[in-house]
């Protein structure tokens, strides 16, 4: 079978970050700062699309907004330290606040569609939200913001530290795993995959289907709105385009290219993703012309994502 | 009897198709009640207007003393209404036994549990399989619903109905398709369940309807044409012309 299991199991992602920390490891010892920031970038938007997993592999919405709420987190470390708050212990907390918020209103009133309709309001939605934020221009309108001051937290651990920021993604994104992982084996994710199995079938079981979802949305939200606090914090810039619609359709594009449903399989997908754009722009300027075509092959070609690939490799 | 399921003065209409007409109809504790009728006479659509997937154009739906008109699909399944579907509807990437437990799951405590995973779990697990035992399915528990013949696939809706204790069952039409040794398995689960609950059937083959209903309903256009026992409908004129055919050895 090509569906990708979704329940109990970790399948390959031990072995995938113990790859991801001996990565951070040699970028330390000796590939330098620039691979620390590429990895750092990766692991990044790897959270991201493990969140969109919960939302498109796991409960079967298609969500093209999600970039939304990256840019919420982003957004609101930035307004606040351009306010003089650059304390973690509040911006980051805010921040989770406004990204469940965001999550549960685009949520509520999104869940009332389905399939295509689904996929057209949360891209309106992020769409409203990207130019919401051209229109701050108390915080830089379309030229972004620049943030002079990472998160701080204590003097002992600092996120300007190319390292610790580089540790901190990496711890971040596993308990992300975790936690994911545990949800979608829980009674509440078994309702989530029974709804998008049949989502009939879970009403006439008596199950209120689409408040189950409208958590998961939300929950979803919140962890891809930590992301954006990352990113933030990664670049020490906000600017729009963090919230434009490519950004979520690359996150969609990661989930799908790793895996639906196996969240690990979206962590693959975005660590390909990031290194083999790099990879490709190193060659030529016009990458993208070769990077499309190469997304669509794998996606034909594998119909479970790299997961599924790996996995029949595995098998054999 | 105790009337557990009643619907007054229901009306539905798609466009100019009139599915349902002023229709009442009552399921009593302990009693098997058949809706019989010709293609298109609007059966499914009173399951669906009695399961809330559908909202009535007008009249009102009782479950036992409390009016339902206006609750989902899911309130009715909470309150103990059941149902299984004309095209059988499983969850296909579970396995069967999982099937089960989610049915049980849902009437077992909230399932806003995010932390403790769902399986193993006994509590949802052991009646689960003591309702795949009672329908003697129970070495199918581990096979994943995908894979079930269309016959076993029956079974397991009807165990996933049961699974959530309901007072009233709607069947729509559970013996289509099914082998004759499944039917007749299915024709004595039935009957047995008699006792625990009220259900309302929808059903082609006749010889399982006059087998099992304690009343039967004729449907024809939307309309009621004769209710009552199967000795009284079955001698009804009017059944007799509008669908039963008269040649039609009864």
């Amino acid at each position: 079978m090509s569906a990708v299991r979704t329940r109990g199991g970790h399948g390959l992602a031990p072995l995938l970050f113990v790859l991801i920390a001996l990565a951070i490891l040699s970028a330390e010892l000796w590939a330098g700062p620039y691979y620390l920031k590429l990895l750092s970038r990766a692991m990044i938007l790897a959270l991201a699309a493990l969140a969109l997993d919960l939302v498109v592999g796991v409960a079967g919405l298609v969500s093209l907004g999600h970039a939304a709420f990256l840019g919420v987190g982003a957004y609101t470390v930035g307004i606040l330290a351009e306010h003089g708050i650059t304390s973690g212990w509040i911006q980051w907390p805010i921040a989770l606040f406004a990204s469940a918020a965001f999550a549960l209103v685009i949520g509520a009133l999104s869940l009332r569609t389905r399939g295509v309709h689904f996929i057209m309001i949360t891209l309106a939605f992020a769409q409203m939200l990207y130019y919401a934020a051209n229109s701050l221009s108390r915080y830089g309108g379309d030229d972004g913001l620049t943030i002079w001051n990472r998160s701080e937290f204590a003097t002992f651990f600092s996120l300007a530290d190319r390292s610790t920021f580089a540790w901190t993604c990496f711890v971040i994104l596993l308990l992300s795993y975790l936690l994911l992982a545990r949800v979608v084996a829980s009674r509440f994710g078994r309702v989530l995959r029974g709804a998008k199995d049949n989502e009939r079938r879970m009403e006439a079981l008596g199950y209120p289907v689409a408040r189950f979802r409208l958590v998961a949305f939300t929950l979803s939200g919140t962890l891809a709105g930590l992301a954006g606090v990352l990113l933030a914090n990664l670049t020490e810039f906000v600017a729009p385009a963090y919230m434009s619609w490519h950004r979520s359709g690359e996150l969609l594009a990661m989930v799908v290219l790793g895996g639906l449903g196996s969240l690990y399989g979206a962590i693959i997908g975005a660590f390909f993703f990031v290194l083999v754009e790099e990879a490709l722009a190193r060659i030529t300027t016009h990458w993208a012309l070769v990077f499309g075509p190469f997304l669509i092959l794998l996606v034909l070609l594998g119909r479970g994502g790299l997961v599924g690939l790996l996995e029949n490799l595995g098998r054999r | 009897m105790r009337v557990l399921l009643a619907a007054k003065g229901l009306a539905k209409s798609f466009g100019a198709v009139v599915a349902a007409a002023d229709l009442d109809l009552a399921v009593e504790a302990g009693e098997i009640h058949a809706l019989i009728g010709p293609n298109g006479a609007g059966k499914t659509t009173v399951l669906r207007l009695l399961s809330g997937e559908l909202r009535p154009d007008a009249g009102c739906v009782w479950l036992a003393d409390r009016e339902v008109t206006a609750l989902a699909v899911h309130e009715r399944a909470r309150l103990g209404l059941a149902r299984t579907f004309q095209h059988s509807s499983v969850l296909s990437s579970f396995s069967v036994l999982e099937n089960v437990a989610v049915a049980i799951q849902a009437h077992a405590g909230s399932s806003f549990r995010f932390f403790k995973p769902a399986s193993p779990d006994p509590r949802l697990e052991e009646p689960a399989l003591a309702i795949l035992e009672r329908l003697g399915i129970e070495g199918l528990a581990d096979r994943p619903a995908a894979a079930l013949a269309h016959g076993e696939r029956r079974l397991l809706e009807l165990a996933m109905a049961l699974a959530c204790r309901p007072q009233v069952l709607l069947l729509d039409e559970p013996l289509a398709g099914v082998s004759n040794k499944e039917a007749q398995r299915l024709i004595g689960v039935l009957a047995a369940l008699r006792a625990e609950m009220g259900m309302l059937l929808v059903e082609h083959d006749m010889d399982a309807v006059f087998r099992l209903a304690d009343r039967i309903t004729v449907l024809v256009n939307g309309r009621v044409i004769a209710s009552g026992s199967p000795s009284a409908v079955r001698a009804d004129p009017l059944v007799r012309s509008a669908y039963l055919g008269e040649e039609e050895e009864l």
